[in-house]
């Protein structure tokens, strides 16, 4: 299992979607390819926007499945970034 | 926007009212956008006792122009952000770090701000093309308690990007597309792309009707604007909200977006969420359904 910090990367409003899509392909995919389980730590991100959540885990559902959601936890999630997470996790396992 | 004349982008002469001056930040962000693509820039001399404004608001220095207006110190304290050029990722993720102090705000009231603007300067940085970048200004208005914000572009419009991946006739139709969940100009896929899922402005048009602040989205001859409205119920379709909706104004070749967010009456952006989730979902099952095969009954 690999933990990643988002704060460490995205600093405590994560939005720079760059920056989350470096950090699937660079960081989760290659984990999960190990068949490592991910945790995405979002301690001390005070926020976070749908289009960084999105271009963070948006294809690895599409691309993986919804079990995929079996392998990854996030971790110290406030409410706000709880619900953003849940609207893209929703609405991509809704999608084609 | 009807009285703003378009007609001849090489000239930016800009004239007021000789007694007063009273413009939102949308307003400002065109016209700074609109000079930087001038070739020759004429200003009137200034009358009004609020011409102030203009200068405090950065707008002569951003154009490069002499208004003949000093500012006194204790003037330029106030809670505004003067007018910025964002051309890339890295000057959005400084700006909105610097400009959440310049607006003296609690914690919970920061959290649409950032996001409304980290949003919509996303937009132009990836769809818009604009050579001037995204030009962002913003304003506190003490006596009515909200945040005043303005985003313009000079880049290829909502319907040219729209129109990659969908068959929007006009820039009003192109408006509508853009601002239903899930609608985005990189693919006709649920869901959207690896990057993109064309939630951004759908989100941000709903934290204004939510609020019942105002929210305005100008682009080639179109522009939607929401009203006030008693009904926070939510449409996936923008054109079922309480609306006035133009498209024949002078044709701006780019997108120009104004949201005023109050902070008296935000709503808790987590309750918001909900709400956003609840449509946002139904309308993607609603879609998928549509393109069910129907069972042919002989």
């Amino acid at each position: 299992m690999i933990t990643i910090r988002l704060f460490e990367k995205a600093g405590s409003f994560a939005e720079n979607k760059d920056l989350a899509r470096d950090i699937r392909k660079n960081e989760i995919i290659p984990a999960l390819e190990e068949n490592q389980d991910v945790v995405l730590d979002f301690e001390s991100v005070e926020a976070t926007t749908q289009s960084f959540v999105h271009a963070l885990i948006s294809d690895l559902i599409r691309t993986y499945g919804h079990e995929i959601l079996d392998r990854i936890s996030f971790k110290s999630c406030n409410e706000t970034t709880q619900k953003i997470i849940t609207i893209v996790s929703e609405y991509m396992q809704e999608s084609d | 926007m009807r009285a703003i004349d378009l007609g001849h982008p090489e000239v930016l002469e800009i004239t007021t009212n000789p007694e007063w001056i009273s413009v939102h930040p949308v307003v400002l962000s065109l016209v700074a956008a609109r000079g930087l693509e001038s070739k020759e820039i004429k200003c009137d001399t200034l009358t009004a006792k609020s011409a102030h404004y203009l200068e405090r608001m950065g707008l002569f220095e951003f154009l490069g122009i002499e208004s003949g207006i000093s500012i006194k110190e204790h003037e330029s304290a106030g809670r505004f952000i003067p007018i910025n050029q964002i051309r890339n990722s890295d000057e959005l993720s400084q700006f909105i770090k610097e400009m959440i102090p310049l607006l003296h705000l609690q914690p919970k009231q920061v959290e649409p701000i950032r996001y409304v603007v980290s949003e919509l300067v996303r937009n132009v940085i990836e769809h818009a093309g604009s050579p001037t970048g995204a030009i962002v200004s913003a304003q506190y208005y003490q006596k009515s308690n909200r945040i005043g914000i303005g985003i313009a572009d000079t880049g290829v419009g909502i319907k040219k990007t729209i129109n990659q991946s969908h068959a929007a006739a006009s820039h009003l139709q192109a408006i509508g597309l853009a601002l239903t969940p899930g609608i985005t100009g990189t693919t006709r896929r649920e869901g959207g792309t690896e990057f993109n899922a064309g939630a951004g402005l759908f989100f941000i048009k709903t934290i204004a009707k939510v609020n019942r602040d105002f929210f305005m989205l100008y682009s080639g001859n179109a522009l939607y604007k929401l009203l006030k409205s008693e009904s926070v119920r939510l449409y996936a379709d923008p054109f079922r909200d309480r609306h006035s909706q133009a498209d024949d104004l002078p044709s701006w070749a780019g997108t120009v977006v104004g949201i005023d967010i109050s902070l008296r009456e935000t709503r808790e952006f987590s309750r918001l969420l909900d709400l956003i989730r609840d449509i946002y979902l139904k309308t993607v099952e609603e879609r998928r359904k549509a393109k069910y095969r129907k069972p042919k009954f002989i």
